[in-house]
């Protein structure tokens, strides 16, 4: 029904193909945007650094991007939340740069940063006037090459009662907090890299000393393990000088260990299971988790279509039917984690409306998923046009760009994807959503937690 | 950098030993030293910083009397439009707090052509983005589209503008949704906080006293009709404007808007006064017991100027220096310093009325007290010392070079410009935006210190364990502590 309505956004689609502000756009019909291709070019300094520039212009600022393919995939047992807590140390100064110098000389010069961590990487990025690229790649060369020196028990001691706190603020003072926490135990086997969570336990951090600082530091902290994109305003000649000024004398680092634990798992789960958590708030909510293909495999799109058809926007099923017909939800989402080791997850939650019972929020849910067997032509092109017209938004903004790219050269060596990625996306057809909700959304690989309100009576 | 002269004899010497920092940093591997490698010892000095080209704001009006705002941006064949109705939460009397955001949400449940799945579904099938929404002093309707697909996507638009017909069943259950939403709240401990920070500057009467939501007491009480004349009595031409930013120019949009838009007539809109504030009391710890709270959240402030304040530049320029940026003295002093949290900061809320300042942390239980001390030092350093030049010089710049960033998108550009045109400020805002920040000194930023942040006159909220922390805070002799109820 929905096909054939001529929206010129598949493959074939006519009209020129643009860099992305290569030159001002006539207002034709027809492509356009779907014809934009992100430029790039990217290269490989003998340390083993690999970089990627993507040169346009829009409003002068340049955004420059580190990916350290390091996270709490490769913590040791004793030290979950160490790749984060490290993340922090890393803004605390380097031989060169004093403690609080890497904030204070970004805002000098009007620009922002920030880092955060994952299970499968650690980032480092800031955004500032294009004329001052070279501070960027000062700082960011600084810690690379030397951050050891600039490393104290003062400042990791401070920097564990931040991380606490913010493990606080996210996780223990907030109603569901622990969610992906949870959910990562249940769907990973123990042994597995991603069974324990990004932020750690407060006992980990206690742990955490600054020998292991040292050791990650060496370990992990190598241009050979690391990925540099720039975006945006600036001038590659000159930028690769500078590149290779500041990062071609840092030595590369001895070759990373393999990723600790047992990588490869069964493509599901083999079993239901199930956890119900007692929590002071109002409503229960359920997060229903599977594991799927790795992201970037064949298997994995199939999934991110799924999760678009169950509950992205207001004509999604789940939103249809939960949230507005049967007024069993309060609210809907699902999300397929992009991550590579092993099995990636789907995740969907939903939160019970006031007077709802669980079991029946949770019969329509599985309902829901079964009747995927039954997804539409129609229901598949939306969800794609959704993705497409979402990645088209995330792509306009040069922090997000540098992102991607730095992404898909660390995961897949491929910057391209930030053009090819897409398709994959279009190529998923209704069947494959069927064959994907057959063989990955069925009983034997769901993981159910459920969070209900303290039981009356119970500790308050 | 100064501070780093006494180094340099230290750092040049360190060349001829050896560029890899200490031996064996890296397993014993140093690279070779080359005689003209980039000296690192010293940050890269800032030249000028770039120029920013600012598309002009082209201004039409509309037969129907609707202002119609053009920025041109060719380079990407997107288009963003918001349609700006100039009457938001402050509009709702307290007994119908959550008015103006319940009308906004039910623009897009049921048009004259299409009912809500419909509408949902048109929009997606042209990629394109439509959302409505409610602050405190204007309604707004935005869309995001690619230029092909513009005139269809205008259409939708004007639809939901013009004959929204807000079915009785719909109401029902976005209402209801409204009010489990805010049953979840009283779980969120940031939520309580500024729920109750909202209400005691403001207090019960002031429509700045209760969210742009509402509460679950004044939600329960709107019903259909109180939404349709809320929509009847602003959404009108002459009381709106439309913001279209992008890959557009007028000879292309402007029949396309007086076509869709015909319908739309003009009438007389009552203008909305918001009364001043309350005066402020004296310093008082409003307490929330959040038993077996691992933190607890923190509000400090009172209620400020209107966004139309001479003292606006440099009032962004003072809090930022006090907590309006990662290195501001309430973030350095209670993060980096004390550990105390994962961050805290400061700002002011301008509205079109005395919307409020606020300074705010989520602190570990066992330290509440003394980061509220910290807090008061901090407010009575700011009021009492000139800022140093350094220090003030980097908050300049954080805001007055950090423009550009926030100019990148279509989007982010259509939001500017519609804030420019809400609150007047001058087709030149931006353009004179940079000197205006820098133009502020160490003597304004400490004039409205003084004037705007009375540490006897604040008021603090905490929710937190009251049977933790209670005891502590009465101790401090900041103010009463006064026990305040879950709302």
């Amino acid at each position: 029904m929905g096909l054939g309505l001529g929206l010129g956004l598949g493959p074939g689609a006519e009209g020129p193909e643009h860099a992305l502000r290569a030159a001002p756009h006539t207002n034709t019909s027809g492509g356009g945007w779907a014809n934009v291709k992100i430029p790039f070019e990217q290269f490989r300094l003998d340390n083993g650094l690999r970089v990627v520039f993507s040169r346009d212009s829009g409003v002068p600022v340049v955004a420059i991007n580190l990916w350290y393919q390091v996270g709490s995939r490769n913590e040791r047992p004793g030290r979950t939340g160490f790749a984060h807590l490290f993340e922090h140390m890393m803004f605390q100064g380097s031989e060169h740069v004093p403690e609080s110098g890497h904030f204070a000389l970004i805002e000098q010069a009007g620009g922002s940063l920030n880092g955060s961590t994952w299970l499968d990487r650690t980032n480092y990025f800031e955004t500032l006037p294009s004329h001052y690229l070279e501070l960027g790649l000062w700082l960011e060369s600084d810690r690379l090459g030397w951050l050891l020196p600039a490393m104290t028990q003062e400042k990791l001691d401070n920097q564990r009662d931040v991380v606490k706190n913010e493990r606080r603020w996210r996780v223990d003072n907030q109603p569901y907090g622990d969610w992906d926490e949870r959910i990562q135990a249940l769907v990973y086997p123990p042994d597995h890299p991603y069974h324990h969570s990004v932020i750690g336990s407060m006992e980990d951090l206690d742990a955490a000393s600054l020998e292991d600082v040292e050791q990650f530091f060496r370990t992990y902290y190598a241009p050979n393990n690391a990925v540099l994109t720039l975006c945006g305003e600036f001038d590659p000649a000159q930028a690769r000088d500078l590149v290779e000024r500041y990062f071609g004398e840092i030595p590369p680092g001895p070759p990373v260990p393999p990723i600790p634990g047992r990588t490869e798992i069964p493509q599901v789960i083999g079993r239901p299971v199930r956890e119900v958590v007692e929590q002071d708030i109002s409503l229960p909510r359920f997060y229903l988790a599977f594991r799927i293909p790795p992201y970037g495999s064949e298997g994995y799109y199939p999934a991110t279509v799924a999760a678009q058809v169950l509950a992205w926007g207001r004509a999604s099923r789940l939103y249809r039917r939960l949230v507005r017909e049967r007024r069993l939800a309060q609210d809907v989402a699902a999300y397929a984690f992009p991550i590579v080791v092993g099995a990636s997850m789907l995740v969907l939650w939903a939160t019970a409306r006031p007077g709802v019972e669980p079991e029946r929020l949770e019969a329509a849910l599985l309902d829901e998923i079964a009747a995927l067997r039954d997804v539409s032509a129609a229901d598949v092109e939306r969800a794609i046009h959704l993705i497409e017209a979402r990645r088209l938004i995330d792509l306009q903004r040069v922090d997000e760009r540098a992102d991607m790219l730095s992404m898909y050269t660390s995961l897949f060596d491929d910057p391209g994807r930030i053009n090819t990625e897409i398709e994959s996306i279009r190529a998923v057809t209704p069947e494959a959503v069927r064959d994907f909700a057959a063989a990955f959304l069925g009983e034997e690989n769901r993981a159910t937690l459920l969070y209900v309100p303290r039981a009356e009576g119970g500790a308050a | 950098m100064r501070g780093r002269a006494g180094r340099w004899g230290i750092a040049l010497a360190a060349v001829s030993l050896g560029c890899a920092g200490a031996p064996g940093t890296r397993g014993g591997m140093t690279a070779t030293v080359e005689p003209n490698r980039t000296d690192r010892t010293v940050p890269p000095s800032l030249g000028a910083p770039p120029t920013l080209e600012l598309p002009p704001i082209h201004r039409h009006r509309l037969s129907n009397g609707l202002a119609v705002l053009i920025v041109e941006q060719r380079d990407l064949p997107v288009v963003d439009l918001q349609l700006v109705v100039r009457a938001g939460a402050a509009a709702d009397s307290s007994a119908q707090a959550g008015r103006a955001s319940l009308t906004a949400e039910l623009l897009d449940e049921g048009t004259a052509n299409h009912d809500a799945l419909g509408l949902a579904e048109a929009i997606d099938y042209l990629g394109a983005e439509l959302e409505t929404a409610a602050s405190w002093d204007a309604s707004f309707v935005s869309l995001h589209v690619l230029t092909p697909r513009l005139a269809p996507a205008l259409q939708l638009l004007a639809e939901v503008v013009l004959t929204p017909t807000f079915p009785e069943a719909e109401v029902e259950r976005v209402r209801d949704e409204r009010l489990a939403y805010l049953l979840q709240q009283q779980d969120e401990p940031r939520a309580l906080a500024s729920r109750a920070f909202a209400g005691v500057v403001y207090g019960a009467e002031h429509p700045y006293g209760a969210p742009v939501l509402g509460t679950r007491e004044s939600v329960a009480r709107l019903d259909r009709d109180a939404l349709v004349e809320f929509y009847r009595t602003y959404y009108r031409p002459n009381n709106a404007f439309l913001v279209a930013v992008g890959d557009v120019d007028a000879a292309t949009l402007l029949p396309l808007l007086e076509q869709a838009f015909a319908g739309w007539t003009p009438a007389e809109v009552p203008a909305i006064r918001v009364p001043p504030p309350p005066p402020a009391g004296a310093t008082a710890i409003h307490l929330v017991d959040r038993p077996g709270s691992a933190q607890s959240e923190i509000r400090v402030g009172l209620a400020g100027p209107p966004r139309a304040t001479p003292d606006y530049f440099p009032l962004v320029v003072m809090n930022t220096v006090l907590g309006g940026s990662f290195t501001s003295r309430l973030n350095m002093a209670l993060r980096e310093e004390r550990g105390y949290t994962y961050g805290a900061g400061s700002g002011f809320d301008f509205r079109q009325g005395a919307g409020p300042f606020v300074a705010s942390s989520a602190v570990f239980t066992g330290v509440t007290d003394s980061a509220l001390v910290v807090f008061f030092d901090e407010i009575r350093r700011i009021r009492d010392e000139p800022v140093p030049a350094e220090e003030l010089d980097r908050a300049k710049n954080y805001v007055a070079l950090g423009l550009p960033r926030g100019l990148e998108t279509t989007a982010e550009v259509a939001a500017r410009v519609a804030e420019i045109e809400l609150y007047g400020l001058g087709d030149d805002y931006l353009t004179r935006y940079m000197d205006r920040v820098r133009g502020v000194t160490a003597e304004d930023v400490q004039r409205v210190a003084r004037r705007y942040l009375d540490p006897d006159h604040l008021a603090v909220i905490v929710v937190g364990d009251r049977g933790e922390i209670e005891e502590a805070l009465g101790r401090l002799g900041i103010g009463a502590v006064r026990p305040r109820a879950v709302e």
